[in-house]
């Protein structure tokens, strides 16, 4: 039985991932996952210098899902080189860095600061964090402002880029059109939906940041679809993520069209989430008799 | 080692209008010290994410936890519905924990309010069985009116005053207004309650010279330090985030309350 899946000539041992921001650079997982059952980490949003966040609550559950606004908080480029990335190096899984930044400059330091560590498989810019003002969303909700940002990152990257969508435009296809045309090895997507939440008894906003973005299984169907309409539109492979909980999700959006997938907010509900899903998949494949997880790709 | 696991309900009562108190069997138990919480999980799967509870006591021998919590929404509401021998999900144990150590030798006091009051029996006998005992401890513990729960549990392991809201029991007033009162003089203060309650503390710590350690509460996802939902603000650049954030869940929740900017 075959699990492993190709992205832009990276090999992953299987198809299943962590969606960034929701399991920090592994390490807080790894008194749960062996990190080594992974086909990769995907890390949390690392800028060129340190940021503070948003302030709380930063958090707020709603039905079937959450509500975030933590505001990209990290520690900054060369914290994670020192730390995560060196501790990282005691796995034998796939590393993918995603890059974020208030600036196109901002980007490409924190990108040409990676190029030269051997331990970064991939890089996946998130031109789609709906809660910090400046950046991020920015560069992702028109066409020509991804085209551009992702022909200037791939000048300078040494590693395969993946472009990380928002679920926030009226047309994916053209936003996954607009990444390819620009140069990305990949696409992943979803990012998070834009929500809000009142808390009636207080008569305020459940999130300091008024807005957040919405993750969990409520937004799996919204994000079957994208990948479907996504992968439909591109040639390049795309990691499709949005509610994964267990196999038969993630089968779902193998089926629709991606290559690999992401589990996300699930890993909240559950530390085990994403290890369930890479044996969940190896028992529908016993059970259909498929021998080649990349058979079912797209099949629908 | 922090783990996800069942935990099979020994018994569960109402304490107060509210306010629920359960034991729980779980191998967590043999792990836990004063002030740490746990994660307790519904079975609605439209509820996902954990609700941090503080762990109220610890039956090492009876392999049991004790959570007693306030009825505040969907998750809590779903809690008090369990029963002996039903079994009900938790991930923990969860957090830092009081610094007890630092109170050997010296006067302590435990204070709490409302739904923080809990944590700090498990913190009185703790610390009463401690090797680092106190030389004086006593405890003030407010409540919003005649419905002390916890308080006889108190009086097992040391002196307990009352604040109460309404002047039904104790001091009128706040748990600061019971210490003032009753001329408790004290060097260190462990503390769980809301945040007005936290910050009177903190003042009232800064002002007689003394150190307090406040366990903090805010809305959580994760848990276990990963996703940066539940941050505080501190003084210094912290360690692990190079900005001026701590994770409460997994840097704390107790806090100096030096350390914060609040």
């Amino acid at each position: 039985m075959n699990t492993a899946v190709e992205i832009a000539g990276v090999k992953f041992k299987n198809p299943v991932m962590t969606a960034s921001g929701t399991f920090g650079s592994g390490m807080e997982y790894s008194d749960f996952v062996d990190l080594d059952k992974l086909g990769a980490i995907v890390t949390k949003g690392v800028a060129n210098v340190p940021w503070e966040g948003n302030p709380v609550p930063r958090v707020a559950e709603v039905y079937g899902g959450m509500l975030n606004a933590i505001g990209l908080q990290n520690p900054g480029v060369d914290v994670f080189i020192d730390r995560d990335l060196e501790f990282l190096k005691k796995y034998d899984t796939r590393v993918i860095v995603n890059v974020c930044g208030k600036t196109v400059e901002d980007y490409l330091e924190v990108v040409e600061r990676l190029s030269s560590q051997e331990r970064v498989d991939m890089l996946e810019i998130n031109v789609s964090c709906p809660n910090v003002k400046e950046g991020a969303i920015a560069f992702g909700q028109k066409a020509d402002a991804l085209y551009d940002i992702t022909g200037r990152i791939k000048e300078r990257a040494k590693q395969p880029v993946i472009m990380k969508l928002s679920p926030n435009v009226t047309s994916i296809s053209e936003m996954a059109k607009a990444a390819e045309a620009g140069g990305a090895d990949a696409i992943s997507l979803i990012n998070t939906i834009t929500g809000m939440k009142i808390d009636i008894h207080k008569r305020k906003f459940a999130l300091a940041n008024k807005t957040g973005g919405l993750s969990g299984p409520a937004i799996k169907p919204v994000a079957v679809r994208m990948v479907y309409e996504a992968s439909h539109a591109v040639k390049i492979p795309v990691i499709g993520m949005g509610g994964i909980a267990n196999a038969e999700d993630a089968i779902e959006f193998i089926m629709a069209g991606a290559s690999a997938v992401a589990v996300g907010a699930m890993n909240f509900h559950d530390p085990y989430t994403t290890l369930n899903v890479v044996k969940g998949i190896e028992e529908y494949m016993a059970r259909y008799g498929v021998s080649d997880i990349n058979e079912l790709r797209g099949i629908v | 080692m922090k783990q996800k696991s069942m935990a099979k309900v020994i018994s569960q009562e109402v304490l107060a209008d509210g306010i629920y108190d359960m034991w729980l069997e779980t191998p967590i138990a043999m792990d836990v010290h004063a002030g740490q919480f746990v994660g307790v999980y519904t079975v609605n799967r439209a509820a996902l994410l954990p609700r941090p509870i503080s762990i109220c006591e610890v039956d090492r021998e009876a392999s049991a936890i004790r959570l007693v919590y306030r009825v505040v929404g969907v998750g809590t509401a779903e809690f008090a519905l369990y029963r002996q021998g039903d079994y009900i999900s938790i991930l923990g144990p969860l957090g830092n924990g009081f610094p007890l150590e630092t109170a050997a030798g010296k006067r302590a006091v435990l204070m709490g309010g409302g739904i923080g009051v809990p944590p700090l029996l498990g913190t009185a006998k703790e610390i009463r069985n401690s090797k680092s005992a106190p030389s004086q401890i006593s405890a003030v513990m407010g409540y919003r009116n005649s419905e002390t729960f916890l308080a006889d549990d108190f009086g097992r392991y040391l002196q307990l005053y009352i604040a109460s809201d309404d002047g039904s029991v104790g001091t009128k007033g706040n748990v600061i207004d019971a210490l003032r009162e009753n001329g408790i003089d004290c060097d260190v203060i462990f503390a769980c309650g809301p945040m007005p309650m936290l910050k009177g503390i903190k003042d009232y710590a800064k002002e007689k010279g003394i150190k307090a350690y406040i366990s903090l509460e805010e809305r959580m996802a994760c848990g276990v330090g990963a996703c940066l939902g539940c941050i505080c603000k501190t003084k210094e650049t912290d360690s692990h985030s190079h900005v001026k954030n701590a994770r409460i869940c997994t840097d704390g929740p107790v806090f100096d309350a030096d350390d914060l900017d609040m």
